[in-house]
């Protein structure tokens, strides 16, 4: 038995877990657990109480809602893992999810545990750095929309006020012929990456980039958006001038340094892999066209 | 101290139990159901030596409670072998040397018998994404890659259940 010792607490509604984190003094809510067991086993955290959303239904499952796909907070990685409407509307996610643990922790992790932990290196927040998701969180006082550039907000720490849940994750799929592509570069498979790459390209039928999103995990303490890199490809040709000159731009941002892995290999690996990632969604958007 | 009462089924048997909250599965199969064939390792999911499986779906014992597997049926080791003999799992690792020390097999067995149940025609990559989650510090994961693959063409062959 590893944990400090706490209150569980196991609630069948969203509105009596709201309650509940209202009223209790250090309450921690648990998702799937992945992330936070972990730390509880190390003493790392040590609430009073633990909220477990996993008994709330409602929090769980993916559903298309007019143009946009919804995840409840609680679905599980591997329902994403599993899921053919992932694969249709979402294949940057679908991609990136095969990399994110392993089998036995994608059953039990889940998408709003992964961001709530946000951890920088993390594959799902960096998907949803890429696509502009919209965070749906509810508190005793109501329920706002949080766009993800202002959830992640520092290292592992995001906007959510004590008392919120993040409740569902809103994403609005591209659509047309476009290229994706996610690569991360971990020593082993399965470990969190150094450092990974997402991009989305859109190309016209002279080879002009229209719309391009270029999102790198584990380079700086969130996710990143990496606008100088993105405005190196919109309206210019698709094709390796452009895309080292995008990749270039990954290579100069501010990046973690740690005992492992100092600053300028984590700028090398986000040049060499948000280079490697652009000449594969290229591929994949002209392979679309045709 | 916090405590709860759960049912579960562990290998087909019903239980009831009054758990403190912080004793998480493995720790509760081993210690209060006697049940140790599932192995502790790591105790924060990295090895995966405390794999069982929760509704049929392979989880880390040790990254989950007792108090949140209340109405699950699991199954460990103990219940793959029948009457005393070894699945057709369990005898492909004997024949091939899928294992040396030991310490990792329950937990590989159960990530395997969940793969097995999907897919008895898995590729050898599949496999070994599979044994990702597995730390073995033994066989260098050629015979357990091995193994995996014979019980998949045994139970093909067979059409025995996995």
């Amino acid at each position: 038995m590893k944990p400090a010792p706490f209150t569980y607490h196991s609630p069948s509604s969203v509105s009596e877990a709201v309650q509940l984190l209202t009223e209790l003094e250090n309450a921690r809510v648990l998702a799937g657990g992945q992330s936070l067991v972990p730390m509880l086993n190390f003493r790392l955290a040590s609430p009073d109480h633990l909220v477990d959303l996993g008994k709330i239904a409602d929090l769980r499952g993916i559903r298309e809602q007019g143009d946009e796909v919804v995840f409840g907070a609680m679905t599980r990685q591997r329902d994403i893992e599993f899921s053919s409407l992932i694969t249709a509307k979402l294949p940057l996610m679908a991609e990136a999810v095969l990399q994110l643990g392993h089998r036995q922790t994608r059953n039990r992790g889940t998408i709003g545990g992964s961001l709530c932990h946000l951890d920088p290196s993390a594959e799902l927040p960096t998907i949803c750095m890429a696509m502009d998701a919209q965070l749906e969180v509810i508190s005793p006082s109501g329920s706002r929309t949080i766009a993800m550039a202002e959830f992640a907000q520092g290292m592992m720490t995001t906007a959510l006020a004590e008392t919120e849940i993040l409740t569902a994750i809103r994403i609005r799929p591209w659509t047309g012929r476009y290229g994706h592509a996610f690569i991360e570069f971990a020593r082993r498979h399965g470990d969190f990456a150094i450092a990974s790459a997402a991009i989305l390209l859109d190309v016209d039928g002279n080879g002009g980039i229209t719309r391009a999103v270029v999102a790198l995990g584990g380079v700086g303490p969130v996710p990143l958006r990496v606008s100088a890199a993105e405005a190196c490809l919109i309206g210019a040709k698709a094709g390796s001038e452009a895309f080292a000159a995008a990749a270039a731009e990954c290579g100069k941002i501010d990046a973690l340094e740690d005992p492992t892995y100092p600053a300028w290999y984590r700028q090398h690996l986000a040049k060499t892999l948000s280079g490697r990632a652009l000449k594969l969604a290229h591929e994949r958007a002209v392979a679309q066209a045709h | 101290m916090d405590t709860k009462r759960i049912r579960l089924t562990v290998n087909g048997k019903d239980y009831e139990r009054e758990v403190e909250s912080r004793v998480n599965l493995v720790d509760f199969i081993r210690h209060d159901l006697g049940l140790t064939g599932s192995h502790v390792g790591c105790e924060h999911g990295v090895c995966g030596a405390c794999t069982v499986l929760v509704d049929g779906i392979s989880m880390r014992g040790c990254l989950m409670f007792a108090a949140q597997a209340d109405g699950a049926r699991i199954e460990t080791v103990e219940g793959l072998a029948v009457d005393g003999k070894l699945n057709t799992l369990q005898e492909s690792f004997w024949d091939l040397h899928g294992l040396q020390c030991g310490y990792c097999t329950p937990g590989v067995l159960m990530s395997l018998t969940e793969m097995l149940r999907e897919d008895l025609s898995p590729s050898e990559q599949k496999v070994r994404e599979v044994l990702s989650g597995h730390l073995c510090r033994c066989t260098g994961y050629q015979n357990i890659v091995a193994a995996a693959l014979e019980a998949a063409k045994r139970l093909r062959e067979s059409g025995a259940k996995a």
